[in-house]
């Protein structure tokens, strides 16, 4: 601490001059970097063109909109209502448990540890496709080959299931602890054996978490996947809208955030009892 | 020292592993193990120990050489013969290698694998033999009592012993042992050796025991081997394993404190004291 504890130490001029080492060694670059991220900001910020008019006019029209949502209307078209609601809720349980059944296979084979490279790569490109296309896009897909309704919405949901749960799942396989799996092959276990003894025990509580959270979203993306004809709810919401009856589109709203907050306190229950 | 060889329950002859990426593990190994002999294989860490004993049930897949199990060989079989030569080589790990989530009867269960099917072991529908061996094994280790908890519950000590039991259930023939006490403390591990010990006497269980613990090998083997950079350098009675044998396995190095530790009437330091009962009981024992 005093001046001349520091004089005494030989390493007192090294220490001064240590600085922990910057992710970019050159200080020109590291400006250079930094300057152009923020011109780049602000070109686009002025390419942006808010029109403050409209903006000031659009606050009333926004305003006339939400209003015309309240009070909400449950009793006119209840039975559209029921009916769309009962449907999410099949092509969501449907979905979920056919996505996880085909998501585990893939799973295993897209975990480093377990699959050789060419079942690797396979499974790799399933889970890829299944994550770079948009639900909206493989519905529009899936309508076009088997017709409007909850089929296509369903089979959209599955497929997206396997893309999700697939890879987080794979991944969590590959950060397994590898000695169970092996004390199991030491023992004269099974191939199978060894994946249900040394391996599940070890992702189980995250194969729940994902499954769970999993018909959470099967059941929001089921709401928005009507809107191009694949069925459930979103069909009503979307039928509402185009009708301007915003009272029952209202009330279609109220409808799935109540569903989705129960899907939410549900799995928060499930989980805790499981873990 | 046996006056009459025993009759071989492992013969391992000109043993090369060489892994992929280019280093020989093992150069040219042979070993042959007694029934019923307990032998403690040391080495400096990468000298091969952990490889050898997992060429022997094949979790490492052995580039040349021959490994017999009482007399048939096991390097070549297929997938099926080999699970049938597995289940007669019981293997004790290191970090316990216990399916934390499971319990202890699960853990203890899972010795039998082998021996189930796969979906009667899914719903874990083991026979009532097994399941009475297991309570007997469990109980004869002292965990009789915790046979429902998990795994991920219990002390080192209490872990290793499920294992031990694991490799038991498995009504093996050969142990095979990497570095059972490297997680333990000194009393658990002599506790631990100590009960494999006993365990492979009243069972007649030929051992392999990979240890780091120079004393613990003197202490509890019958006979030691020991490995350097993949050759086995030393093979003999633990009496004969001096200073000039620990260089030829490790190196340079004062070893009159290492050689000193097994014989009690030179112990000096006070935490010695507590070991000295369990070098008469072995003494006993063996």
């Amino acid at each position: 601490m005093s001046a001349s504890h520091a004089t005494s130490n030989p390493y007192a001029a090294q220490a001064a001059g240590w600085r922990p080492p910057p992710l970019i060694g050159s200080r020109a670059l590291r400006w250079a970097l930094l300057l152009g991220g923020l011109a780049w900001f602000v070109a686009a910020l002025v390419t942006m063109e808010i029109n403050w008019a409209r903006a000031a006019e659009g606050w009333q029209r926004g305003a006339r909109f939400l209003a015309a949502f309240v009070p909400p209307d449950f009793v006119s078209k209840w039975d559209d209502i029921a009916e769309g609601l009962l449907e999410s809720v099949m092509m969501t349980v449907v979905s979920t448990v056919l996505g996880l059944v085909l998501s585990v296979p893939v799973a295993v084979g897209a975990a480093r540890n377990l699959a050789p490279r060419p079942v690797y790569l396979l499974c790799r490109a399933v889970l890829v496709v299944s994550r770079t296309f948009q639900e909206v896009l493989i519905a529009i897909l899936f309508v076009a080959m088997f017709g409007f309704g909850p089929l296509a919405g369903t089979l959209t949901l599955a497929f997206a299931t396997i893309g999700f749960v697939g890879k987080l799942l794979a991944e969590d396989i590959e950060a397994t602890d590898p000695a169970q799996l092996e004390a199991m092959r030491a023992t004269g276990g099974s191939w199978l054996q060894g994946l249900a003894w040394g391996i599940l025990p070890q992702v189980k509580p995250r194969l729940l978490g994902l499954s769970l959270y999993r018909v959470d979203i099967n059941f929001r993306e089921s709401a928005v996947l009507g809107i191009v004809g694949a069925g459930g709810i979103g069909a009503t919401l979307n039928t509402s809208l185009d009708r301007y009856e915003f009272d029952t589109a209202a009330a279609i709203l109220l409808l799935i955030i109540l569903i989705v907050m129960a899907c939410e306190y549900a799995s928060g229950v499930i989980r805790r009892a499981a873990l | 020292m046996p006056e009459v060889l025993p009759a071989a329950v492992l013969e391992v002859a000109c043993l090369v592993k060489r892994y992929p990426t280019g280093d020989l593990a093992l150069r040219d190994v042979n070993l042959r193990i007694g029934r019923g002999e307990v032998v403690a294989l040391i080495g400096p860490s990468g000298a091969g120990k952990s490889t050898l004993i997992r060429c022997v049930n094949r979790l490492v897949q052995p580039t040349s050489g021959s490994v017999r199990l009482d007399g048939a060989e096991v390097t070549g079989l297929g997938s099926t013969a080999l699970r049938r030569e597995r289940r007669r080589m019981g293997m004790i790990f290191q970090e316990y290698a216990l399916i934390e989530r499971l319990t202890v009867m699960e853990n203890a269960l899972s010795g039998r694998l082998g021996y189930t099917g796969f979906w009667r072991s899914w719903f874990r529908r083991f026979p009532q033999a097994d399941v009475a061996e297991a309570f007997a094994l469990l109980d004869r280790v002292g965990l009789k009592e915790m046979a429902n908890k998990r795994a991920d519950a219990l002390s080192g000590g209490q872990r290793q012993r499920v294992g031990i039991v694991r490799a038991l259930m498995q009504r093996p023939e050969l142990l095979l042992v990497d570095e059972p006490t490297a997680s333990l403390d000194p009393k658990t591990s002599r506790q631990i050796m100590r009960l494999i010990l006993e365990l492979c006497t009243e069972r007649g269980l030929a051992a392999i025991i990979n240890i780091h613990d120079v004393a613990l090998a003197r202490q509890f083997a019958q006979r030691i081997v020991g490995l350097r950079a993949g050759a086995i350098v030393f093979d003999g009675p633990p009496d004969s394993l001096d200073a000039a044998a620990l260089t030829a396995i490790y190196g340079d190095e004062d070893w009159s404190a290492t050689l000193g530790q097994g014989r009690k009437a030179t112990d000096e330091e006070e935490e010695h004291h507590s070991t000295v009962p369990d070098v008469e009981r072995l003494a006993g024992l063996a």
